[in-house]
């Protein structure tokens, strides 16, 4: 073996001791190993260390990635990172590995007569500017869309809002954002008339108490959960997991409490019963600073094509909010929640101890739920009532599971409904958008269109006849995929699909183009925490692959745009990062300069005289307040935070008698969502090599299944063959199967309900009926 | 020329064993914590199979509560 080859084998090992050593310290705190162990780790050779953040999840930890001779070969921590502080999670540190996957897509593919044809990338780009331009002559500018991501970087989602509402003038935007947290924005919004979370990560060394609400946090937020395990060890605080499957989460958990699904919302009235009438209301918070309202009921589920909802807002008293609130007694809600009246009082006095602080952490189980709105109310309610808000180590904190779900779906807005400053419905946001754009004010429409679902609903029937979707899977994320695949398959829409590697969905393309990978391109993210993250062009991608924004910008330029998309292609990022910031500027959203950015590991906006707002709200901390008091939720017109008055109300399909299974799905620590790129990791892929059905072990019993043996998940829609596992990786509750939706060749989608909130329109994907048959 | 590093939990009263099981094993490097019952170990094999080998074996080494593979370099 040569001299070099030993040296570069000596680094890998001393990398792997390393990343072993660091998985160790985050699991257990304190950790001690020899020192001479610890002298002898690598501290980078020749390798040049560039800073930016982790591709795979919306904690967003900040990575170092070692490049030689123009190649990633190594990926550490960064220890300046306020976020992680040096901890990664174990897909963070095989990120890079998948660059280099035998069937990466390097090169354009166009299909002509049945088969995929390698063509030029500017030939590529011609047909999509083309094929878009003909289809909006013919059919008109609705008949176009595209679906994008929250992994598409902020430049990214910034040029396809621009293409789509600005130049072209259609809101036929969405991206799958829509499918993990559009109903944390419906609850911020109708609560605080604000999105994002208002406090920080920096909560996590405050908080008495961590109240997780169905977040398997241990491996869908590793990094955050190894430090709330760290606070566990050192201070004792402590982690209540409320959640309807025992996970690693609830393993680690001083306490763990499983409820029925669906139910959270009873037992978050619960809560509230127990916190008015005990007397634990903090009265002068609520009178200051917060209105009660109640909004419609029975509100459906949205399985119908075109289901149209609108809700009805009216203010109520506190009288009033206190009177509906008797049918939640514990006594009443333990019957059909399957929570102990004493575990609804634990849970209350947590929340209602005012010398005890506490947070709340929630992701997909409240999100993806078809009163997902109503969910997210109900915890700020709690949150709310106490005047447990806005403070370090107090308040509701809804997590992204998507790297910039916040930066680019949120706050650049590429959902059908929003503008980068609010919305399309607000003449002033129009007018504003129009002339930072530089368009006419009339261009841009005043109605949303499609949300996920319908959008992929309309290809179905024939609306939208030209699809480009960007960074994103929807043939194994969408639910229902059995109505959506064959319904992209057809010959009345043109499909184009840009992405890293092949997926079920550039299998039904017309034309494939093939994207940068994240560190192949400069770009930035913005994390849960409200941190922007910049990072630069680290490697060159292979092939003709293209930044998504620049092959957007090309496709605008070809369509006639050019004007209005002036970019160059090596200074893009900052180009479009410089207009941008012009629709947040001033106290409430001001973003970080990229000077700032460049340097640190990510700003948290409001970025107001070059310091970031960790705790928004709060007098104390952010300087958008302005009432003289306190508090000040300036969301709203007049300042104050609204508790809302949310019964409880059914899942939209439950189990019976032909399916008597609750179907649950859901992710897995290995795997990011669709497992496109970590399933090409080969040590994530042996580790969780493909998916399994968890069962209760009664169930299993009584069904006489056995650990591994192959059943069939059948719904009214579809069916799905997998291994069973039983008393492995989690444990539902008995009644219920979980399926993680990662692997392409087991689609637990096609067996999943499109039912949605009615509010944010994001489905439900944790609750549907199922029936399990051995094969 | 797989490299890998893995995190172990042990029995406690179990660590002497655990201990030379580990280092009868060819290609092994461990690294045991002096306050928690965790080692890490790094391994180093030719070959993809001889790396599944190892595994196996390690896998049969009495006193081991938990394996956890942290991380997997090629080096060909
Ligand atoms: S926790 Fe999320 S952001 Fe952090 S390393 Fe893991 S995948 Fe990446």
């Amino acid at each position: 073996m040569s001299q070099k080859n030993i040296d570069r084998r000596s680094f890998v090992k001393k990398m792997a001791t390393a990343a072993a050593m660091t998985a160790a310290a985050s699991m257990f705190p304190g950790i001690i190993f020899a020192s001479e162990q610890i002298e002898n780790l690598p501290n980078g050779g020749n390798l040049e260390w560039k800073k930016g953040p982790c591709r795979f999840c919306g904690v967003g930890c900040g990575i170092l990635v070692g490049v030689e001779n123009g190649k990633a070969v190594a990926v550490k921590g960064d220890p300046n990172s306020f976020v992680n502080k040096g901890l990664l999670c174990v897909k963070g540190y095989h990120q890079t590995m998948c660059i280099q996957a035998k069937d990466r897509l390097t090169y354009a593919l166009v299909k002509k007569n049945g088969s995929y044809v390698k063509t030029p990338i500017s030939e590529a780009l011609d047909i999509v500017a083309n094929k878009m331009k003909e289809t909006i002559e013919k059919h008109g500018k609705d008949a176009v869309a595209m679906y994008t991501s929250g992994q598409s970087t902020i430049p990214e989602g910034y040029v396809a809002s621009k293409l789509m509402k600005g130049a072209i003038g259609t809101n036929n935007l969405d991206c799958n954002a829509r499918l993990c947290m559009a109903s944390a924005v419906t609850g911020f919004l109708t609560t605080f008339g604000a999105d994002e979370p208002m406090g920080c990560y920096e909560d996590i060394n405050h908080a008495d108490y961590f109240i997780t609400w169905g977040n398997n946090m241990a491996e869908m937020h590793p990094v955050l959960f190894s430090r709330m395990l760290e606070q566990k060890n050192n201070r004792g605080a402590k982690i209540i997991d409320f959640a309807t499957r025992t996970t690693r989460s609830s393993m680690a958990a001083n306490k763990s409490i499983l409820f029925e699904p669906q139910t959270d919302l009873a037992v978050a009235n619960a809560i509230c019963y127990e916190i008015i009438n005990n007397g634990w209301v903090n009265k002068l918070f609520v009178e200051k600073h917060c209105n009660f309202s109640k909004g419609s009921t029975n509100i459906g589920y949205g399985t119908e094509d075109k289901f149209k909802f609108k809700d009805k807002p009216v203010g109520i008293n506190f009288e009033e909010f206190k009177k509906f609130l008797e049918d939640y007694t514990p006594e009443k809600v333990a019957k059909y929640s399957k929570v102990s009246v004493k575990d609804i009082k634990y849970l209350a006095n947590i929340y209602g101890d005012p010398n005890k602080k506490v947070v709340s952490y929630w992701c997909m189980g409240m999100n993806q739920h078809t009163r997902g709105t109503w969910i997210n109310n109900l915890v700020y309610n709690i949150h709310l009532l106490t005047g447990k808000i806005s403070q370090p180590g107090n308040g509701p904190f809804s997590l992204t599971g998507q790297p910039s779900a916040c930066g680019t779906a949120r706050e650049v807005g590429t959902f059908t409904h929003k503008l980068p400053k609010g919305v399309v419905m607000n003449e002033k946001h129009r007018r504003l958008a129009a002339k930072i754009w530089k368009v006419p004010y009339e261009n841009i429409p005043s109605k949303p269109t499609y949300h996920a679902t319908e959008m992929f609903r309309a290809v179905d029937r024939g609306d939208i006849k030209f699809i480009w979707t960007q960074v994103t899977n929807p043939l194994v994320s969408l639910p229902k995929t059995s109505r959506y695949r064959p319904g992209m398959e057809k010959d009345s829409c043109f499909v184009v699909v840009s992405d890293v590697f092949p997926t079920p969905t550039s299998d039904v393309a017309d034309v494939i183009l093939p994207a940068s990978w994240h560190i192949e391109k400069g770009g930035l993210y913005g994390n849960s925490e409200r941190r922007t993250q910049h990072w630069d062009k680290m490697i060159e991608g292979p092939g003709d692959t293209t930044p998504d924004a620049w092959m957007t910008i090309e496709v605008a330029k070809r369509m006639g745009y050019g004007d209005l998309f002036p970019y160059s292609e090596e200074n893009h990022v900052e180009e479009i990062y410089n207009e941008y910031i012009q629709f947040h500027e001033g106290a409430k959203h001001g973003m970080a300069p990229l000077e700032v950015l460049k340097k640190e590991s990510g700003a948290i906006w409001p970025y107001v005289n070059g310091k970031s707002t960790q705790w928004r709200f709060n007098a104390k901390y952010d300087p958008a307040c302005s009432n003289g008091e306190d508090f000040h939720f300036y969301g709203k017109p007049d300042g104050k935070a609204v508790i809302w008055q949310r019964p409880y109300e059914p899942a939209a399909e439950s189990p019976d008698q032909e399916f008597p299974f609750w179907l649950n799905t859901g992710r897995v620590i290995e795997h990011w969502h669709t497992g496109s790129m970590t399933r090409r990791i080969p040590v994530l892929h042996k580790a969780m090599p493909h998916a399994y059905v968890e069962f209760h072990p009664d169930d299993a019993k009584t069904l006489g299944i056995r650990n591994g043996e192959k059943v069939k998940v059948t719904s009214r829609r579809g069916s799905c063959t997998l291994p069973a596992s039983i008393n492995q990786r989690g444990l539902p509750t008995k009644g219920q199967v979980f399926v993680p939706f990662f692997d392409e060749s087991m689609l637990i989608n096609d067996v999943t309900l499109d039912a949605f909130c009615p509010i944010s329109k994001e489905p439900d994907y944790k609750k549907c009926a199922v029936k399990i048959e051995r094969v | 020329m797989p490299i890998k590093s893995y995190v172990l939990h042990y029995e406690e009263s179990k660590r002497e064993e655990l201990v030379k099981g580990l280092q009868k094993l060819q290609g092994c490097e461990i690294i045991p914590a002096q306050n928690h019952a965790v080692i890490v170990l790094v391994t180093e094999t030719e070959t993809e199979e001889l790396d599944n080998k190892l595994y196996h074996k390690l896998l049969e080494i009495k006193g081991l509560k938990h394996v956890s593979l942290v991380s997997g370099f090629d080096t060909k």
